[in-house]
């Protein structure tokens, strides 16, 4: 299975012979290089404005990677170059990567993030090396006199038909004066070294040490720090403020106000948040003050509604309901999750007349500069933002909100300053994922699932994409899912794997309940309704009847489904997100009436798996997010405010509460898919289907542990 | 505003600030040793986990006016130098420990006391040693390898 590709030099690779010796290799994967765009002769001036990264093959052959991609936390620093590497084909220990360093000012804005990166830069990462391994092969060819054709490359060694070698790095500087090669032969999956074998994360080092990466280490002369202070509700605006006791505090340079929100300047990070304290302020109503009861009745009221918007519908499933023996009908409900990455939100700004600099922790780089450049009314080439490496993202770091606030206060306070949230902030200051009623509705006929209506109900915004096309679409004849929203002053957003991280528990708690009263095993119930599927037969839908049946084998295998054990209660699960397909055991024990996580065992399909220990840790730690959410996430809303902000108030799972995670990967050579999501969504359904093994009751509401009494939140033991 | 000599990563340090300023914010905005994280400010996450005199503690609930006199270690200082790190740190490496990596330099400080006062522990005490200390990642079940690993160093 060679698989022969061609495409234009002038479209994503251009070199140059460096200075010091040696090639510089500029890729630019996403869009074509501009005409004029040419790498530099000195790696200390590399632009990112042309090229999403250079490689740089050294007169000792060794290699280099730069990248201004920077880290949320799963692993495409590594696994992104390991592709190319595989390609060039050099030991993966020759191999190192670098960030481009913060201070050169000239960051490519096309920086691609999130979970789709390793499925969008499968084939050019590999054609970036295997153009870079032909043009070195070429490079020994013409030394040799002879034809490349009759040339091989490994291990950074070209050697010909007389069993003569030569090093990359002996060829380096011929190969930066040639031709680009149009075409080159990408390897057999069969005969990867790299891929496919664990590499450590390649900035351990920096982050074991303590090492400045993150946006709040970023530090710049004469950088002022700036807390802000926001009503406290959503639906709240500013009324008046006493500043006069805050500004006493030392070291407070300014307090200013902007918009309904107030900045303290100071001259170091706990100044400006002791002063904020200090701050007396009058709030006034805007809007609605919403609490969660009163959610709970606007969502009800959508989901008794007869005029949803239809996301999907086959069949009749009016006939299928009048015509069955006997329909099941369950409400699931969950609430506001705030993301709370470890790293509070924070952004570094100097607004000048030259030119507006942005340094910090951010996934959209590019939307972000053009918002701030419409907010300070500026050309969006005086934009100039670069990206730290970021504290989780968990889709909080999606939206620049914090971004403006910091562009908006170095632009009124003419100093450079970095904003810096409080956890209290973080916790408060809005953008969660949003709570959300489903009801699902299945009609039951002669033994088999004959209909099915899930309706969504959520705050502000629904389902998006192809979500209404997932799993049991095309394996129910009468199939409709329909959605609504209610409108809420409490801004929400994407939380990982959004909608499908608790649609997914609706949906598995549900086929539970079908697979009893249909009186089947739960995983043979899955099985059958995959048997219906008609697979290419809907281009809407993008799961694999077959792979994600192969998947639910593999996970009910390993994880032991089927058999007993004394004290030990399973949940299966099995969900399709994020172009990955994920089954999921859940084994607990009750402890004193309270489910103990013991094991989670998991089967994935993501194709070929790049880096197995950088795809298990996303794996294992998707799981116990999932787990731990489904357990503790607990957000309710009061008068407009959320009810907790710190982390004495909102739980986290810990480490005293965590399973063991087995991870398992289907075996096979398709496109590798991503991974930091698709393994959070099936594990609250396994859960849930696992307390119900074990009590007999079956849960409808997250979190939990609101079902467990005596365990609430008074309990958290630190 | 006072100033206050300390001792830290060895090395003896004047600060100024108010008496109240905790520690993390003197490591991080006057000493610039940003290694310390910021995570919630009331003692409840772990990120911000140094040594005093050779035991864990949150340095976001620790004044300057307390440390006079005590030997303050934070990650920077935790291994000799970077060629020579501490068995914890190996252990890190070794396990392949972080994803986004912001909380484990505190994971890294409680692991590294709490074997000094328990070199041989077992995997239900390294459970209850790091339950303090929250890794939103969810590394737990590495973290949990590591300290074992580290102990058999």
């Amino acid at each position: 299975m060679k698989d022969k590709i061609v495409f234009s030099r002038r479209n994503f690779l251009r070199t140059s012979a460096l200075a010091s010796g040696g090639i510089l290799i500029g890729v630019n994967f996403l869009n074509a290089c501009a005409e004029a765009a040419q790498p530099p002769v000195d790696v200390a001036n590399l632009d990112f404005k042309d090229f999403n990264a250079f490689i740089k093959i050294a007169e000792n052959g060794y290699v280099t990677i730069f990248s201004p991609n920077p880290e949320i936390g799963q692993g495409v620093k590594t696994s992104m170059p390991m592709i190319i590497a595989e390609e060039l084909d050099v030991p993966w220990d020759h191999v190192t990567v670098e960030q481009a360093p913060l201070n050169t000012e000239k960051y490519s804005r096309q920086v691609a993030g999130g979970s789709q990166s390793i499925r969008a830069g499968w084939d050019s990462l590999r054609q970036t090396g295997a153009t870079s391994k032909q043009l070195l092969i070429n490079a020994a060819a013409e030394r040799w006199g002879v034809s490349a054709q009759t040339c091989t490359a490994s291990e950074g060694i070209i050697t010909n038909e007389e069993g003569e070698t030569l090093g990359y790095g002996e060829v380096v500087n011929d190969a930066a004066k040639m031709e680009v090669p149009e075409n080159a032969v990408l390897k057999d999956p069969k005969d990867y070294k790299i891929i496919g074998k664990n590499a450590v994360n390649v900035d351990i080092d920096a982050i074991i040490t303590g090492k400045p990466l993150y946006g709040l280490d970023f530090k710049e002369e004469g950088m002022k720090y700036a807390t802000v202070m926001r009503a406290p509700a959503f639906g709240e605006k500013l009324k008046s403020y006493d500043d006069s006791e805050a500004k006493t505090v030392n070291g407070v340079e300014e307090i200013l106000q902007f918009g309904d929100k107030i900045a303290v300047i100071a001259t170091n990070t706990w100044a400006a948040m002791k002063a904020k304290r200090k701050i007396k302020v009058q709030w006034e109503p805007s809007g609605n003050l919403e609490g969660s009861a009163l959610h709970s009745q606007k969502l009800d009221a959508i989901l008794d509604r007869k005029d949803l918007k239809v996301e999907r519908e086959d069949g009749d499933v009016n006939k299928a309901f009048a015509d069955a023996d006997q329909v099941i009908e369950r409400t699931y409900e969950s609430p506001f999750l705030p993301h709370n990455c470890m790293e509070p939100m924070n952004f570094y700004a100097n607004v000048t007349a030259d030119k507006v600099y942005l340094v910090g922790p951010i996934q959209t780089p590019a939307g972000t500069a053009s918002q701030v450049a419409k907010l300070l009314e500026r050309d969006e080439k005086d934009i100039d933002l670069q990206m730290t490496r970021m504290g989780g993202g968990f889709g909080r770091r999606l939206y620049g909100d914090f971004v403006l606030e910091a562009a908006e206060i170095s632009n009124l306070a003419k100093k450079p300053v970095k904003v810096v949230y409080s956890r209290e902030d973080d916790m408060t200051a809005g953008t969660y994922r949003p709570s959300i009623k489903y009801r699902i509705k299945a009609a039951l006929k002669d033994d088999k699932v004959t209909g099915y209506n899930l309706k969504e109900a959520a705050i502000n915004s629904n389902m998006y994409g192809l979500i209404p096309n997932f799993f049991p679409a095309g394996a129910i004849a009468n199939y409709k899912v329909e959605t609504g929203n209610y409108k809420s002053d409490i801004s929400t957003g994407a939380w990982r794997a959004p909608y499908t991280n608790f649609l997914a528990f609706a949906e598995q708690s549900f086929f539970d309940e079908i697979a009893g009263e249909l009186q089947i095993d739960p995983v043979q119930l899955r099985l059958d309704l995959l048997d219906n599927v008609d697979e290419g037969a809907d281009e809407r839908i993008e799961y694999s009847a077959s792979r994600m049946k192969d998947t639910i084998r593999l996970a009910a295998e390993k994880g032991n489904w089927g058999s007993a054990e004394p004290g030990i209660h399973k949940g299966f699960s099995a969900y399709y997100s994020h172009n990955s397909h994920v089954a999921e055991v859940v084994s607990i024990g009750m402890q004193n009436g309270f489910p103990k996580v013991k094991n989670v065992t998991v089967a994935v399909d993501c194709g070929i798996v790049v880096n197995p220990t950088g795809a298990r840790n996303q794996v294992e730690g998707g799981v116990i997010d999932g787990i731990g959410h489904a357990m503790y996430g607990y957000f309710p809303f009061e008068d407009g405010r959320p009810k907790a902000e710190n982390f004495d108030s909102y739980r986290l799972i810990r480490m005293q509460e965590t399973p063991v995670v087995d991870v398992h990967f289907v075996e096979n050579t398709l496109s590798p898919t991503g991974l930091g999501e698709p393994g959070l969504p099936p594990a609250g359904g396994a859960l849930a289907n696992a307390i119900k093994a074990a009590t007999g009751q079956r849960l409808y509401q997250q979190p939990f542990i609101n079902s467990f009494e005596k365990q609430k939140l008074q309990d958290i033991k630190v | 505003m006072a100033t206050y000599t300390l001792k830290v990563n060895g090395k003896k340090v004047n600060v100024e600030a108010d008496d109240d300023t905790p520690l993390l914010w003197i490591l991080r905005d006057e000493l610039n040793l940003v290694g310390t994280k910021f995570g919630c400010g009331i003692g409840q996450c772990g990120a911000c986990t140094v040594h005093v005199d050779g035991e864990a503690n949150r340095s976001c609930l620790l004044k300057a006016s307390e440390l006079v006199d005590h030997e303050i270690t934070t990650i920077e200082g935790l291994a000799e130098d970077d060629d020579n790190l501490h068995p914890v740190q190996q252990a890190w490496k070794e396990v392949d420990v972080p994803q986004c990596g912001y909380c484990q330099a505190g994971q890294i400080m409680t692991a590294s006391a709490f074997l000094k006062e328990n070199p041989a522990p077992s995997n239900e005490e390294i459970r209850k040693a790091m339950h303090g200390n929250i890794c939103r990642c969810a590394a737990y079940n590495r973290i949990e390898k590591a300290v074992a690993l580290a102990s058999k160093k």
